[in-house]
């Protein structure tokens, strides 16, 4: 299982990209962690969560 | 008004030691905050970490003071078209005129952002835009692990203050805002609910720089 805001999924594997595009997130206005460390833009494509990972998304608005 | 006699450096820290305990204040002194951002946020998270004594502040914004600033934003109506980090710092000086203050007058972005901040510990995002916010959130973290990041996202409107938190994201890196409320028709920026989130940013700051009030 992956915890995703602490939401957790019943998954061995999900590619990041994949699951930001179904969920509606805007690229340019989130920034990823995973396990306490920053998911860098340039690896989102890449970038694989696992069982085990715990991922905070944080997706801003507008505001300040 | 009458003249007035500004205290010397010794006694307003012996002021603030009274306030705080000399051992809260010999670390509000060492400390270095940059501000990112000196809009309505950014303006109050630099008014309140000087007020407590925070030693060094850097002040960066690339904008003006501008009339329709003034709902939320700490500035004067003298000030206006004065470069917000020449501004801020002129507000901040008239109480409290030891501080340090390190003004730069430019646009972060992803090219400058290490220049920039290399030299400063504590960072706050106190950016308007979302895709600003974004960018300087990943490029701290990306480039300065080791340093603290306090950033904001949702405080618009005028609904409860009850709802905009502090949480930590990771060891070295917290959001506050209630993470929703955008600038929307009827609810736009107004000072109270920015102030609560610039509050809980600055208190942020304190406590990390401080450490836990058990100890």
């Amino acid at each position: 299982m992956i915890r995703i805001n602490g939401e957790i999924i019943n998954e061995e594997s999900i590619e990041l990209m994949e699951y930001l595009n179904n969920n509606g997130y805007c690229i340019s206005r989130i920034a990823v962690e995973c396990n306490e460390k920053i998911v860098p833009k340039s690896e989102y494509e890449s970038f694989v969560l696992h069982s085990g990972d715990v991922v905070e998304i944080v997706s801003f608005v507008g505001g300040g | 008004m009458k003249n007035i006699v500004i205290p010397a450096e010794e006694d307003i820290r012996k002021s603030l030691e009274s306030r705080h305990t000399k051992y809260v204040q010999d670390r509000l002194a060492k400390a270095k905050v940059a501000v990112c951002g000196l809009g309505g946020l950014g303006s109050s998270i630099a008014i309140a970490l000087a007020r407590c004594g925070v030693g060094e502040l850097h002040l960066i914004d690339f904008d003006r003071v501008d009339l329709s600033n003034i709902n939320r934003q700490q500035y004067a109506l003298c000030e206006l078209g004065i470069e917000k980090p020449a501004a801020m710092e002129a507000e901040i000086r008239r109480f409290s005129p030891y501080i340090i203050i390190k003004q730069d007058f430019v646009k972060i972005t992803e090219e400058n952002v290490y220049e920039l901040l290399k030299d400063d510990i504590y960072i706050c995002e106190a950016f308007d835009a979302p895709e600003e916010k974004a960018m300087l959130t990943n490029a701290v973290l990306e480039k300065f692990p080791e340093k603290y990041l306090v950033g904001a996202s949702g405080m618009a409107g005028y609904e409860t203050g009850n709802t905009i938190q502090t949480r930590k994201i990771t060891s070295h890196y917290y959001l506050c805002g209630d993470g929703v409320s955008e600038i929307k028709e009827n609810a736009g920026l107004m000072a109270p609910r920015v102030m609560i989130c610039g509050a809980h940013q600055a208190n942020t700051i304190i406590k990390l720089i401080i450490g836990d009030e058990k100890r």
